[in-house]
């Protein structure tokens, strides 16, 4: 690597402008010196020949870097117009929703994709984009800037002191009995001493000038982070549906939890049962209007022994736990959100074998909607049989009864009736508030005698091993931020130079707190106080 | 205790008036050497009023059992609380009492918008039940009054730098700016004007899917909804009907607040005969430039920390817990980010590439319409399109 020295003795690297050392300008720098980066020789503003360099400068530009945060912003922005796909009813088709809803603007919203922009392939290469400036823009400035505040020697050279913003020059009677008073006054302000021949580098919170590449490389965790997220067996999230009663294999588990649903809780706020701060506010909306509690009481099981196809799994319990909202269950590493519920659901129905023209009923059967049986023997030679049922009954395109889903919302069923007057049985198709019978006038029908109905719980399962990793980079990233913002590098340079005492001060920001202190510091001492450059110019 | 609660509130707000005043007298130049006791009386009873709502915070919590952060008009006035509080600290530091006299005015039309909001205390829907409601909305509330402070400051170093001895592009966007501020104040009068008259007015119309349902205005209706029929006698029937993606009722608002807003502008500026910040400007002679522009650019350097931990990290924590993920790219939260990256982009224009003076201030006022735009339209516009509102 070239190098340039310095009449000082030190050596640079090629492309310093203020010598690391004695902060001599090594090339034409304007009247106030550019303290931003000490002047020290940065890769991008020093070579600009190869295709890295030239991509390593692109990158490296705060510019570059500040468009690419301006275009994330504004596309971030669209993205918030019309509601992302994810929040659109999930049954319909977005093509028709988006212009069925928002006209021809939606239509073209949905075109450009911008429906699901946040997971577009350009959104993605903004953000990585940004990822790369981050470390690029870091590494130009951190290393350089490194050297140059580790090499600074306690002498400067005049022309650095007065060309820093705050400057003093006068003649100090008796300078070394009054250097004491400034420097114990500079200690307990907390700045560090360092001394040289008489002259004096008083400097306190250096450390804050690394704020911005601490928060940087927080930045960089919480985006590998979160692209850890694609990487398969890092994150489970999957969603179940839990009837009260019943127990289940726990969906992203492997088989290896189960849950049981002992019960679903639903509460609202109801006037009489609250406090009267809170009367008005349900009066406004209803009394039973707001929701107060959505809970499932459950009991985790954990599998005993390994997975045999076809077998009863053995299970042990875990633990009793009332999930709620903003209260999920946790277990090695798997969380269970409650997140949507069902009231009502039919669980069992129930029907008398009735002669219709005299009523007598000749016993009762229950139907399971879920597991139901194939026969029900009702003993002295009655019996039903269910030939067919349908959960989720209605009529297909054909007219044929069919079902929609598994689940029992409008349940039919076809029972077979057989009597001791008819040993061949009869066939009646029934549904809720409809009996047909298919082949002619039966002499018994299927009177309806009941039903129970329990709730179902939807619950949310995850499991999400970068939240960790997430958690780490936020905290380096609010260290760095706050390290960065809430303290300041100030820099004060007392020198002899012939007859007279130089005064400089240095501070990357919070001018007017630096000013201030000095004004403490020098006050009732023989030293004059640095005057601001910038004001005298102006 | 809820009484008590609102009077003091009331009381507050009052005290905040009167501290602007004070502030407003202590422009002039000071006869004697030492405090200005204008300013030194102006201080003294914002801090009362900041205290007396703070009594009202904390009465509030007590008779709720919950921090009164849960809803928009507690939101906001606690938004409004804590500029209060930044700008007393922010005064403390830097002792410049024309700062008052712009920031307390934004608190106090901060505090009279939430109050056309509903103000009853209501018990928490399932979602809010969390202890992180209390930390995650009272961090971001302060982060972002902080914020506000660096957009006072910077209308201060607007109106002082701005020529206004020519039109011009800057001239234009400073009006635009105390057009908005007041419109505000056209909100909040028209609201509670019809507020007071019991003006009710009930439509029927059509919905988006079609169904037949209710509207009630409490304003005269400009633009009804679609296909809306007005049920209630000696309304006025609307000029004109929108069409079924638009919540009719929330325009016909939006435009009534701007025609107060702007017959108020347009009175002013007949009775001053000069562009409103004209107006201003002597007022803001004295002040020091460089003093504002850092104060300006330190209450970024202040509130960004804070609002980066309340608004994005509390609330990732808090979303992991409540709605299963800590990111849902929910309008809300999309424009939390929005927010930080702006700001973030700011510091870096103002560190990296020397961004001071003007252009600093301009941002500053750029920042605050994007924190402002969170505040009203996500909140009132955007979330009625989901669920935001009612999980």
């Amino acid at each position: 690597m070239e190098q340039v020295k310095c009449e000082c003795g030190h050596v640079n690297p090629i492309g310093t402008v203020l010598c690391e050392a004695c902060g001599k300008p090594l090339e034409e720098v304007p009247m106030l010196l550019d303290m931003r980066y000490e002047g020290s020789a940065r890769r991008s503003q020093t070579y600009n020949q190869t295709i890295v360099d030239k991509i390593w400068n692109f990158f490296s530009s705060v510019k570059v870097g500040v468009w690419l945060i301006v275009i994330t912003l504004v596309a971030s922005a669209i993205g918030t117009i019309y509601p992302q796909q994810m929040y659109i009813p999930p049954t319909v088709s977005p093509a028709e929703y988006y212009e069925e809803q928002y006209g021809w603007l939606g239509k073209w919203y949905y075109a450009l994709g911008f429906h699901d922009l946040y997971s577009s392939w350009w959104y993605m290469l903004l953000i990585a984009l940004i990822g790369v400036s981050l470390v690029i823009c870091s590494l130009d400035r951190v290393v350089p800037l490194y050297r140059a505040l580790n090499n600074q020697r306690v002498t400067r050279n005049e022309q650095f002191l007065q060309r820093q913003r705050l400057f003093s020059r006068s003649q100090v009677k008796d300078y070394e009995n009054a250097l004491p008073r400034v420097v114990d006054r500079l200690t307990k302000r907390g700045y560090r001493i360092r001394e040289e021949n008489g002259n004096i580098l008083a400097e306190k919170g250096r450390f804050s000038r690394w704020g911005p590449y601490v928060n940087h490389i927080g930045l960089i965790v919480f985006l590998i982070g979160a692209m850890l997220r694609f990487v398969p067996g890092m994150y489970v999230d999957e969603s179940m549906w839990i009837r009260e009663g019943e127990i289940k294999e726990i969906p992203g588990t492997n088989g290896k939890y189960f849950l049981e649903n002992k019960t679903f809780i639903f509460e609202v706020y109801e006037k009489e049962k609250e406090k009267e701060a809170f009367q008005a506010a349900i009066d406004r909306v209803g009394s039973g209007m707001m929701a107060k509690n959505y809970q499932t009481d459950v009991v985790l099981y954990e599998r005993v022994g390994s997975i045999v196809a076809g077998e009863e799994p053995k299970l042990k319990e875990v633990k009793s736990f009332s999930i709620r909202v903003n209260e999920p269950l946790k277990h090695d590493h798997y969380a269970l959100y409650q997140v949507d519920f069902k009231l009502n659901e039919l669980k069992s129905m129930s029907f008398h074998l009735t002669d219709k023209q005299t009523d007598k009923s000749f016993g009762t059967i229950t139907v399971d909607l879920i597991q139901p049986e194939k026969e029900y023997d009702l003993g002295n030679g009655y019996k039903v049989q269910l030939l067919s049922y349908f959960p989720d009954f209605y009529f297909d395109e054909n007219g044929n009864p069919n079902t929609r889903s598994k689940v029992p919302n409008n349940p039919a069923f076809v029972f077979k009736m057989f009597a001791p007057d008819r040993p061949k049985g009869e066939v009646s198709f029934t549904a809720i508030r409809q009996t047909i019978e298919p082949f002619g006038d039966n002499k018994y029908k299927m009177a309806f005698a009941g039903a129970d109905t329990r709730h179902v719980s939807a619950l949310t399962v995850r499991r999400d091993f970068t939240l960790w990793i997430l958690g780490i980079g936020g905290t380096i990233f609010m260290i760095g931020l706050i390290q960065g913002m809430y303290w300041n590098h100030r820099r004060v340079w007392i020198q002899r130079i012939n007859e007279d005492v130089l005064i400089a001060a240095h501070t990357n920001k919070n001018w007017f707190g630096l000013k201030k202190e000095l004004e403490r510091i020098f006050n009732d001492t023989p030293f004059v106080m640095p005057i601001d450059q910038l004001d005298k110019r102006s | 205790m809820v009484q008590l609660s609102s009077t003091l509130l009331y009381v507050a707000f009052v005290l905040y008036l009167v501290a602007t005043f004070f502030f407003g007298g202590a422009i002039r130049p000071k006869k004697r050497e030492g405090v200005n006791r204008w300013a030194t009386l102006g201080i003294f009873v914002t801090i009362v009023g900041f205290l007396a709502q703070l009594g009202y915070f904390i009465t509030r919590w007590i008779a709720a059992g919950h921090a009164p952060v849960s809803n928009l008009f507690e939101f906001t006035t606690f938004f409004g609380m804590m500029i209060v509080g930044a700008f007393i600290v922010i005064y403390f530091i830097y002792k410049t009492s024309l700062l008052g006299l712009f920031a307390l005015p934004i608190a106090i039309l901060v505090i009279a918008y939430a109050s056309m909001f509903p103000r009853e205390i209501s018990p928490l829907i399932p979602a809010l039940q969390s202890d992180w409601l209390h930390i995650h909305v009272i961090t971001a509330a302060v982060g972002e009054a902080i914020l506000a402070i660096s957009f006072a400051a910077a209308l201060i170093y607007l109106i002082r730098v701005v020529d206004q001895s020519k039109a011009s592009q800057r001239t234009f966007w400073l009006e635009f700016v105390l057009f908005f501020l007041i419109s505000t104040l056209g909100f909040v009068i028209v609201t509670t004007s019809f507020r007071v008259a019991g003006y009710e007015a009930t439509f029927e119309w059509i919905d988006k899917n079609g169904q037949q349902s209710e509207m009630v205005y409490h304003m005269p209706a400009l633009v009804g909804p679609h296909e809306g029929v007005l049920k209630t006698e000696g309304r006025m029937e609307p000029f004109v009907d929108m069409p079924a993606i638009i919540n009719a009722r929330k325009l016909n608002t939006v435009i009534w607040s701007l025609f107060a807003g702007g017959v108020l502008y347009g009175l002013l500026r007949l009775f001053l005969r000069k562009r409103i910040a004209a107006a201003l400007q002597p007022l803001v002679k004295n002040v020091n430039l460089d003093v504002v522009d850092e104060i300006s650019y330190r209450s970024v350097a202040i509130g960004f920390p804070i609002f980066t931990l309340g608004a994005l990290i509390f609330a990732m924590i808090w979303a992991q817990i409540a709605w299963t993920r800590f990111w849902g790219w929910d309008p809300k939260e999309v424009w939390a980010l929005i927010t930080w990256l702006f700001y973030a982009a700011f510091l870096h224009l103002r560190l990296s590439k020397g961004w001071h003076g003007e252009r600093s201030a301009w941002l500053a006022v750029i920042g605050f319409a994007i924190i402002m735009f969170n505040l009203v339209v996500v909140n009132l516009v955007i979330a009625g399109l989901h669920s935001y509102a009612a999980s």
